[in-house]
């Protein structure tokens, strides 16, 4: 704090030999960053109240939102999108929820083949894994049908069924227990203390007033957070739809990221889709927001 | 000794009902837990099952559930049957198959993409970490506001560009927005804080310049959380599907992801045992690399650090 301050050039000098290293350090991500994330989302903004072709955009306010939201395509695409998300939700934070604490009493080598065996199909891309599940529901050779057959059922076609897609989509995620979440849980049942659990005994509780009373709301941090992150990606539902059904039939597996794509990539409606990108965005954002309301109570050990 | 000896005696045998009963529910456990991993492993067992069965095979009533004939027919005629492509080097032309050409494009794209992912972000990442500047927190909060953006946003404004660049199937065009991933800058930073600061600066004042201090002092001893983000980086590359799928035309600059969904779209795509055997060589590499780094899957998880 000098009594007279110095001239601007000298301090923007002074300032610029005292931070340019910093400077130099963040700015190849940053430099990413803006031309990459920061501006395509204000364009998104911008372009959702725009007719965009490759050529030329014009300003027409609200009409791809009204578009959109008077479209029965979207508001079905909506209503798969939710049905895929609360499903799988459900069944990954309940099937890891479960297969982490049946891992819990195990010894330490048996728990991490187990964690490594349901991680390792998460490595895999989603597009190899709905190929394979292709295959499973292939309707005269497919396993699932001779499963079906051994039994003495009718065969049942899975993808090509317009009632069933959309499940059949539904079983191929949920039957594989999520590796993320079951490593996340088994870590945070480990990390509780033993005491807890020692004098709940003392006082006569059982296993499962044990499990009700002490694991489960311990795990709330645990749940908020997978519940966070498995309903963004179920919401953002895309590759196994591409490949499985592309939508279809007639359109009963549409979801909101599959309506974006093609209204991007098919019908070439950049505006539109932008505006359909937006309302995604701000769904995601209202739902993650409540299960952060309802959900992070505070948890003292 | 002999006291000893006399107390062993009194032990119950190795397979007494009580150790039996003692011991019962982990067992029945071990049954259980067994039976859920053989359902979600199911689907990966059943694309190498496959892979490995004769295409006649395929399609038989019942289907085989342990190949009887294991071959690799299947992988011989993939890699034929995806037409001849052409790997363009400076300098010259490479003929091969398209499955080979698409593979040595993903491995190139994902290594390259990598490489610059984990310098750029341990450089930001050490920024913020260890650095005071004007603009720090404001650099910073934009970061962990972009985490929330969902891709789908940014995918048509980012094609727009693109195309306006004329970077429409290239592999630069590929390349350049996938760079702009910023969880990596955020978990490089939780952990370049928890480092002494005593080295770096008795490196400074030994003459080391700042970037001495930081590729000499910082990157080693930063290794550990470089390496789980580059390993995720890595997956994370290796199965991109929608950017690719969006930015490559031609046949030959497909990467494999985008390259199977093609063979699928093709008059190959009901031949499930060529269709498996191109699924299998797209895993393979990923299926290793989990095994090879499996310990820092689990860490880097734990901190956080797989997003959606």
């Amino acid at each position: 704090m000098s009594a007279t301050p110095l001239p601007l050039g000298t301090r923007i000098g002074k300032a610029w030999h005292r931070y340019k290293w910093s400077y130099f350090f963040i700015a190849p991500s940053m430099i990413l960053f803006g031309v990459f994330i920061g501006y395509p989302v204000l364009r998104a903004v911008v372009m959702a109240f725009q007719k965009v072709t490759l050529r030329e955009s014009t300003w027409i306010g609200l009409d791809n939102f009204r578009a959109v939201f008077s479209s029965q395509l979207f508001i079905d695409s909506m209503w798969h999108t939710f049905i895929y998300a609360f499903f799988v939700v459900a069944a990954w934070i309940t099937s890891s929820l479960i297969v982490a604490a049946l891992l819990q009493p195990l010894a330490n080598r048996f728990q991490s083949l187990f964690r490594g065996a349901f991680y390792l199909p998460y490595v895999i891309s989603i597009i190899v894994i709905s190929l394979v599940w292709i295959w499973i529901f292939e309707p005269d050779y497919g396993f699932f049908n001779f499963l079906l057959r051994s039994l003495g059922l009718p065969r049942v076609l899975w993808l090509q069924n317009p009632d069933m897609a959309l499940w059949s989509i539904i079983i191929s995620t949920v039957l594989v227990v999520p590796g993320t979440g079951v490593v996340l849980y088994s870590a945070s049942i480990g990390s509780i203390p033993r005491e807890l659990y020692e004098a709940a005994e003392v006082e006569g509780a059982n296993g499962i007033q044990k499990w009700m009373r002490i694991t489960v709301p311990l795990l709330k941090p645990t749940t908020l957070y997978l519940m966070v992150i498995y309903t963004i990606a179920g919401f953002q539902i895309f590759e196994r739809v591409y490949i499985m059904t592309g939508g279809g039939p007639i359109n009963r597996t549409t979801t909101i990221v599959q309506l974006i794509y093609m209204t991007a990539f098919s019908d070439f409606n950049f505006g539109r889709a932008s505006a359909q990108a937006l309302i995604l965005f701000a769904i995601i954002a209202i739902f993650s927001f409540f299960q952060f309301k309802v959900l992070s109570t505070d948890v003292e050990y | 000794m002999s006291v000893s000896s006399g107390v062993e005696a009194k032990r119950p045998a190795r397979w007494s009902w009580y150790r039996l009963r003692r011991r019962l529910p982990n067992l029945l456990i071990l049954l259980l837990l067994t039976a859920v991993a053989i359902v979600s492993l199911f689907p990966l067992y059943w694309l190498f099952a496959t892979a490995l069965t004769p295409a006649s095979a395929t399609v038989k009533l019942p289907p085989e559930l342990i190949p009887s004939e294991p071959t690799l027919e299947n992988f011989r005629n993939i890699i034929k049957l995806s037409g001849q492509g052409k790997l363009k080097l400076p300098g010259q032309i490479i003929a091969m198959p398209r499955m080979l050409l698409w593979f040595v494009n993903t491995l190139a794209l994902a290594l390259i993409s990598t490489g610059i992912h984990v310098l750029f972000d341990t450089m930001a990442g050490y920024a913020f970490a260890k650095r005071k500047f004007p603009g720090s927190r404001v650099f910073f909060w934009m970061i962990l506001a972009a985490l929330m953006i969902p891709g789908q946003v940014t995918l048509v404004p980012l094609y727009l560009m693109i195309a306006e660049l004329r970077l429409v199937d290239t592999f630069l065009g590929v390349l350049m927005p996938g760079l702009a991933d910023v969880i990596g800058i955020f978990l490089l930073k939780q952990y370049i804080q928890t480092l002494p600061s005593e080295l770096e600066e008795a490196a400074r004042i030994d003459g080391a310049s700042e970037w001495q201090a930081f590729t000499r002092i910082i990157v080693p001893l930063a290794a550990p959380a470089m390496a789980v983000t580059a390993i995720f980086a890595f997956q994370r590359y290796w199965n991109a599907f929608l950017w690719p799928l969006v930015i490559l035309q031609s046949p030959d600059k497909f990467t494999l992801q985008v390259g199977l969904s093609y063979i699928y779209n093709s008059e190959f795509g009901t031949n499930y045992g060529l269709l498996m055997s191109g699924a299998a060589l797209a895993s393979i590499p990923m299926i290793l690399f989990f095994f090879a780094f499996q310990r820092y899957f689990m860490q880097g998880l734990r901190v956080g650090a797989v997003k959606g």
